[in-house]
């Protein structure tokens, strides 16, 4: 009995190490379209992964369905660029040319987390 | 390049999906559109294509709904936002008032009557009852916890959500199970925790909505710099006056703005003169007189004459609009030292997981008895009093508040990096001309023979074709004594001596000591007196009237008059103040010492000052350097900060690291204090969010059982995660008073 709930224990936390730092990062994610919506609920930007072309000024459309203030904001630290975000509504984010690489946008306490990868 | 346009209007009249096909494609055979898309939710309509917005509007209403084009009003989206933030608080005290309804009652039983545990069928009986209302409880109140973890696993994301949905439902489970089969665990370990899961639901909404409240003032510095936007503007058209939207202005329209009104939009002033209080842009407490010719910024207030002035810049384009964009972006900026907090951040939930099952797994291999209750206290508490939200906020809250405080004092933070590395100079390097000095020379000394206004006026005449900035000092000083200027006749500039020119018969030369040289003059006593002048900082230069020398005047470029204060509040502040300059050592000299200035580098080239810069940052000096932003922009951009002073001018809002809208060196101490202060706090809120957060996990995980007897109980933990994150919020809200230090002495 004992023996089983320590199998258990282990178990459960090589699942939580694989689920969620190893599994789940090798896909490319959405490609990247003028009337993709990234929808913005529940703690996650739905999609959380979008391919966009290297090199080219693009607008991302983000719609906030979610008035916790956790959602209130959209960073993308990296570039030093954030917007605020409407309720229920569609916000356009401009982005500069981007260079070939990952950009990493969140909310302001990091919760919310998604990836835009340039190629 | 073609850029797609996109247009969006408001409908009326459109309801249900099949008002939404019908518009769309009544849309679609527009010429012209190449998409049109209807939102019911917000009742609108985006078309995107080189359309003409008449015929959209008409294609709508042909088959039988209304359009106009959508205002994007920032101010209605503002107030929008405001609705919504207090919808959601109000929804968020309901929630928590439920649970806490049923979680306080079961809390207090248990205190009370010490009986949470099940043995007979009837205690079976009533638990179930209480584990499906507190099942009741928590899909309603906390509904938003579970769907919020599910999805953010489902993304092989974790956030709170999923720790609080993880510890009330591994509360909630493990006491069901107690009730539906108490068979399966000993005695003593048959006690029910619905109280919890109800209590940490009910507490964490209550976090929350102190959290919203809170959050609301943070942003209060952006919010009146939007207040100050007026949404119509008075245009004169035709002769008439006609109030329009503001976003109808355009470039070029004339406007009225009568006393006590605001400026609607950045123009230059046509007709009429008045006082303009520009505080809320500058942070120079003084209004400005404008006359005709002077630029006004949208969101300043007239004060007691009517203007009437030309539209330049609208919309986005004004001075306000980008102060506020420049805040807004640097409000969300990264701040180098949060970098640990952000790694953290990212693996923080499954990290807590982790230890949770662990510390769950050190209790059952070693823990006494009961072990499966104490397994569960564990685990729940460690998954509900770790917060990573508190580590989350705890730069950009005090970032917001520090960014925008700025803006209230005219100092403009481009990013965080700049706000941290202003925080930590030790030395500023400081231009001197229009930083220390007016920037624009003044007659000081007239010592001659003669009668002071006869020689001047001679002089001013000389010199009235010349635009030297020092001749214009001399005929700027004739103006002001109202002295009538005449002819010049044979004028002759000699280089580097000085000039000479024929004025009603008399020969007049104005020059240096080696034009009285050169034309053999004698000098008499006058080069001492010129010299004592030098001494003092001031340009001597010798007169001569029909070939005797008349006197020496004198000119300088003054001292401004807060200089000399800010300089003493930067040194108070630990920074060592350096002056650049490309005038001579003397006058440099004499400008120093009377504002006490550390160093001083005179005779500069421009090149000059960036080479200066960089080697004082090779001595391994943080160097701030204050300039005017155009001609100062190497050495500004070499600095570990520049700051821009006196910046109408959008280059130096571009580019410089802080833009001081003030031409005063205050704004730098300004600056530098606020920068202080906002490290001060963000490294206040870093470090209570850490020691929260690795004292909080070991004592929810049980270390200081073996003092103490107990285990932290889960609805502690969940007040304590609850209000962790309000308190980051708070903390950085303290920021809101901060006030710049004032110097005695220093004029107001
Ligand atoms: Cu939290």
């Amino acid at each position: 009995m004992s023996l089983l709930v320590n199998i258990l224990g282990l178990l459960l936390i090589a699942a939580i190490v694989w689920w969620f730092w190893l599994a789940g990062r090798k896909n490319g994610g959405e490609h990247y379209s003028d009337t993709l919506e990234i929808l913005v609920k529940d703690g996650v930007y739905d999609p959380d992964r979008i391919e966009v072309p290297a090199g080219e000024e693009i607008t991302l459309h983000f719609r906030r369905e979610d008035p916790s203030p956790c959602a209130e904001y959209v960073v993308f630290s990296d570039l030093d660029i954030s917007k605020q975000l409407a309720v229920h509504k569609v916000t356009e984010l401009n982005l500069p040319a981007l260079q070939k690489g990952e950009y990493p946008f969140t909310c302001q306490m990091k919760m919310y987390r998604g990836l835009l990868v340039s190629r | 390049m073609s850029q797609k346009q996109k247009q969006v209007f408001a409908l009326s009249g459109a309801s249900c999906a099949s008002c939404v096909r019908k518009i769309e494609s009544a849309l679609e055979s527009v010429p012209g559109v190449e998409d049109a898309k209807v939102n019911l939710a917000e009742k609108t309509l985006s078309v995107v294509g080189d359309v003409d917005q008449t015929r959209c509007i008409q294609a709508v209403e042909e088959v039988g709904y209304g359009a106009k084009p959508a205002r994007k009003d920032p101010r209605e989206q503002r107030e929008q936002q405001k609705a919504e933030d207090k919808r959601h608080y109000r929804q968020l005290l309901w929630r928590c008032g439920v649970a806490l309804g049923l979680g306080i009652p079961l809390m207090a039983w248990g205190l009370i009557t010490g009986e949470m545990t099940v043995t007979t069928p009837t205690e079976q009986l009533a638990w179930g009852a209480v584990g499906l209302l507190t099942l009741a409880v928590m899909v309603f109140c906390g509904g938003h916890f579970y769907t919020g973890g599910w999805k953010a696993f489902r993304h092989h994301n974790a956030n709170m959500d999923t720790l609080i949905a993880l510890g009330t439902a591994a509360a909630w489970l493990y006491s069901m199970m107690v009730v539906l089969a108490p068979g399966l665990l000993p005695e003593a370990a048959r006690h029910v925790y619905f109280e919890a899961s109800a209590m940490i639901i009910g507490l964490i909404n209550l976090g929350q909505a102190l959290e919203v409240r809170a959050r609301g003032k943070t942003s209060a510095a952006v919010e009146k710099l939007l207040e100050l936007q007026d949404t119509s503007a008075r245009v004169l058209r035709d002769g008439e006056e006609v109030d329009i939207p503001l976003e109808d202005v355009q470039p070029g329209d004339r406007m009225r703005v009568r006393p006590g009104e605001k400026v609607p939009v950045d123009g230059v002033v046509r007709v009429g003169s008045s006082l303009v209080d520009e505080s809320m842009l500058t942070g120079e407490p003084v209004p400005v007189k404008k006359v005709e010719g002077d630029a006004v910024s949208a969101g300043t207030l007239n004060k007691n004459g009517t203007l009437i002035f030309e539209a330049q810049k609208v919309g986005a384009e004004t001075r306000l609009s980008q102060i506020i964009e420049m805040v807004r972006n640097a409000q969300n900026s990264r701040v180098p030292i949060a970098r640990l907090a952000d790694q953290i951040s990212a693996i923080f939930v499954p990290t807590v997981m982790i230890i949770a099952v662990l510390a769950a797994l050190v209790w059952f291999n070693i823990g006494p008895d009961p072990r499966a209750a104490h397994m569960l206290v564990v685990l729940t508490s460690v998954l509900i009093i770790a917060c990573p939200c508190a580590l989350g906020l705890a730069t950009p809250m005090s970032v917001m508040v520090g960014v925008g405080k700025g803006a209230e004092h005219g100092v403009l933070i481009r990013n965080g990096k700049a706000l941290q590395q202003a925080s930590d100079l030790d030395t500023l390097v400081v231009d001197k001309t229009g930083t220390l000095t007016e920037g624009a020379p003044k007659l000081t000394d007239i010592e001659t023979d003669l009668d002071e206004d006869t020689l001047l006026a001679l002089l001013a005449s000389l010199e009235a074709g010349s635009e030297h900035p020092l001749a214009e000092a001399i005929v700027q000083a004739a103006k002001e004594r109202d002295l009538q200027l005449s002819e010049v006749e044979d004028f002759e500039a000699i280089t580097a001596h000085g000039v000479r020119g024929n004025i009603g018969g008399k020969q007049v030369l104005l020059g240096n000591r080696k034009l009285l040289e050169r034309e053999g003059i004698p000098e008499g006593d006058w080069p001492l007196q010129a010299k004592a002048l030098a001494e003092q900082g001031r340009t001597a230069m010798y007169a001569a009237v029909d070939g005797k020398a008349a006197g020496v005047i004198a000119v300088a470029d003054p001292i401004r008059d807060d200089a000399k204060a800010a300089v003493a509040r930067l040194q108070k502040a630990g920074l060592t103040v350096q002056m650049l300059t490309g005038d001579n050592r003397a006058t440099a000299e004499a400008v120093a010492r009377q504002l006490n200035i550390d160093e001083v580098h005179a005779d500069l080239q421009p090149e000059d000052k960036e080479k200066l810069v960089s080697q004082l940052q090779d001595k391994g000096k943080k160097v701030g350097m204050a300039g005017d932003g155009i001609n100062d922009a190497p050495a500004l951009a070499r600095a570990d900060v520049g700051f821009a002073i006196g910046a109408g001018t959008d280059v130096a809002i571009e580019t410089a690291d802080v833009t001081l809208m003030r031409s005063s060196l205050h704004g730098v101490a300004d600056a530098i204090e606020l920068s202080r202060a906002t490290l001060r706090n963000i490294k206040q809120n870093l470090f209570g969010a850490f020691i929260y957060n690795t004292l909080g996990i070991p004592i929810a995980a049980g270390v200081l059982y073996p003092v103490t007897g107990a285990l932290l109980s889960p609805v502690i933990a969940g007040a304590a995660m609850a209000f962790s994150s309000v308190t980051v919020v708070s903390n950085a809200n303290r920021l809101r008073f901060f006030r710049p230090t004032q110097v005695a002495g220093e004029k107001n």
